[in-house]
């Protein structure tokens, strides 16, 4: 299963590696999200408070564009037919497009931190970082498995691109509030203690681990034809 | 009885919902049912 | 002498008066609750005494209560009857389209929950909406169940609509404690000074519960009806889908044959 995943994962990054979807549609689109945001909350003070929240928000938007080119690459030719059929360990292919997912939503939330310090006069303490850093792998992942498991459930069916994020957005609601919160205390956000930051990261991670064995054992059967 | 319009309001909608999905569930399975026969449907 | 014989009618159609989809069980159902409905009314807005502290306003809580646990059970309906479905000794159609018809109306009570309480929060908080536990999660389920009635309109074979929506149904299992922990942790935040909740400061007396159960006894009958009548439409549904396949097949076979 794990080398099955290995492989997948390389394939998927790989794939944007050459294609550059991500990097040149997916990524200006979270910054531009960024921006609009500025538009319409227009205080600066208000935007350095809700900053966090923000940046969170523009993850999430950008996942069902992640999600959806995830699984594009694949229904496209028929792929995930193919390797289905070919009776390639379903649970590996899933870890494998999570753990492709993850490495994107990472990067993106770098990205997207950055952007808020620069647009938002967000400031990143140096105690605050092992939270945050914490938090943004746990919630990535979250966001990765989840993303994968409903991908899978939508992918090839007609009207799937308005559906996913229908079903994701609720789904990832938890998420959301939890790396909201937990990036407001790690940036130490209207005075937040660094320390009411962790139970927002044991929720993440129970997130993180649910989906990513629901994902594990459902994507199988939700494939099957 | 004060506010009256809004305690009639929930009462009506909550009625009046659950009667509209009635109506509509038995009109569609009259509809459906049109091209067959009584000995046809498993729960005669 | 010529001896002319009536045909036998023997086949009768499916269609009845009202209904195509009724039996005995649904029309004694039928009869009870919407009796009930009537009693309900009655009880709930005439005979029954005003809060004391709410005045008339609880009169809503008659409806507003008993259709979010008719929801509830609804989802729990929808979710055993996914695990039914996928398990594979269990498996049958009929488990899938149990799983639907519970679902959607759950919708319906989950909207009619939702609006009644819109309605009483404006008369007792002068607020539409709290942003506290228990709405919000009551919210995410109503977009959640929604969700899983479009993806049942997707298309495809009955066993991979039935597959689908049965590990969604499920998955919605898992979504809901993690959800409804998270806005907990999310609203204890914010230390407001009461939750809150229009039912929670109403002290019931013995009518008011009496009531109460009615709304409850009630609104199940209307579950249990408005399910087994979109229960076997739904059967109707995928019988009318099938016969058309096997006309059109026989339709081109038939094509096929004549040279």
């Amino acid at each position: 299963m794990w080398r099955v995943a290995r492989l997948v994962a390389a394939k998927d990054l790989r794939i944007e590696w050459r294609s550059r979807v991500v990097t040149n549609q997916v990524v200006p689109f979270a910054v531009l999200v960024l921006v609009m945001f500025a538009f319409a909350l227009d205080v600066e003070s208000v935007l350095q408070r809700v900053a966090p929240g923000l940046v969170w928000l523009a993850v999430m938007f950008s996942q069902f564009f992640l999600v959806q080119r995830a699984f594009a690459v694949e229904t496209s030719d028929g792929a995930l037919d193919a390797l289905r059929v070919a009776g390639v360990d379903p649970a590996g292919v899933f870890l494998g497009k999570a753990l492709a997912l993850m490495a994107q939503l990472a990067s993106l939330v770098i990205l997207l931190l950055v952007g808020a310090v620069l647009l938002y006069r967000a400031e990143i303490r140096a105690d605050g970082l092992v939270l945050l850093v914490t938090a943004a792998c746990s919630a990535t992942a979250g966001l990765a498995a989840v993303g994968t498991l409903y991908g899978g459930l939508t992918a090839g069916a007609k009207g799937r691109e308005t559906l996913l994020p229908l079903l994701l957005a609720p789904v990832v609601a938890p998420v959301l509030i939890a790396a909201a919160r937990a990036t407001e205390a790690a940036l130490g956000t209207a005075g937040t203690a660094l320390g009411d930051g962790w139970p927002w990261v044991g929720v993440l991670a129970t997130f993180a681990v649910a989906f990513g064995v629901v994902g594990t054992v459902a994507f199988g059967p939700l494939i099957e034809e | 009885m004060e506010d009256l319009g809004f305690i009639a309001a929930s009462y009506v909608l909550t009625l009046g919902s659950i009667a509209a999905l009635a109506r509509w569930t038995l009109r569609r399975g009259r509809r459906l049912a049109r091209t067959l026969r009584r000995e046809e449907l498993p729960w005669t | 002498m010529a001896v002319t014989t009536q045909p036998v009618q023997t086949e009768r159609p499916a269609t009845g008066r009202v209904t195509a989809t009724g039996t005995r069980v649904t029309r004694w159902l039928a009869v009870a609750c919407w009796l009930g409905a009537g009693w309900l009314l009655l009880a709930g807005l005439v005979l029954s005494p005003p809060d004391v502290v709410q005045g008339d306003s609880v009169r809503i809580m008659y409806a507003h209560v008993p259709s979010a646990w008719i929801a509830y059970l609804a989802f729990v309906v929808t979710a055993v009857s996914s695990a039914a479905y996928l398990w594979p000794r269990t498996r049958s159609l009929t488990w899938d389209r149990i799983a639907g018809a519970s679902a959607e109306v759950g919708v319906l009570f989950m909207g009619i929950t939702l609006v009644t309480g819109m309605l009483w929060g404006r008369i007792t908080w002068g607020v539409f909406w709290q942003w506290d536990p228990r709405l919000t999660t009551t919210a995410f389920l109503f977009v959640t169940f929604a969700g899983y009635l479009a993806v049942r309109g997707l298309g495809g074979s009955h066993e991979q609509r039935a597959r689908r929506s049965a590990i969604l149904g499920l998955l919605a299992v898992v979504e809901i404690p993690l959800v409804h922990f998270s806005v907990v942790l999310w609203r204890s935040l914010h230390q407001e000074a009461s939750v809150l909740n229009p039912n929670g400061d109403v002290q019931l007396d013995g009518f008011m519960l009496f009531t109460l159960f009615t709304g409850v006894l009630v609104f199940t009958l209307f579950y249990l009806w408005l399910v087994l009548h979109r229960q076997r439409v739904l059967w109707l549904q995928d019988h009318h889908d099938d016969s058309g396949l096997d006309e059109a097949l026989s339709a081109r076979r038939a094509e096929e044959g004549t040279p």
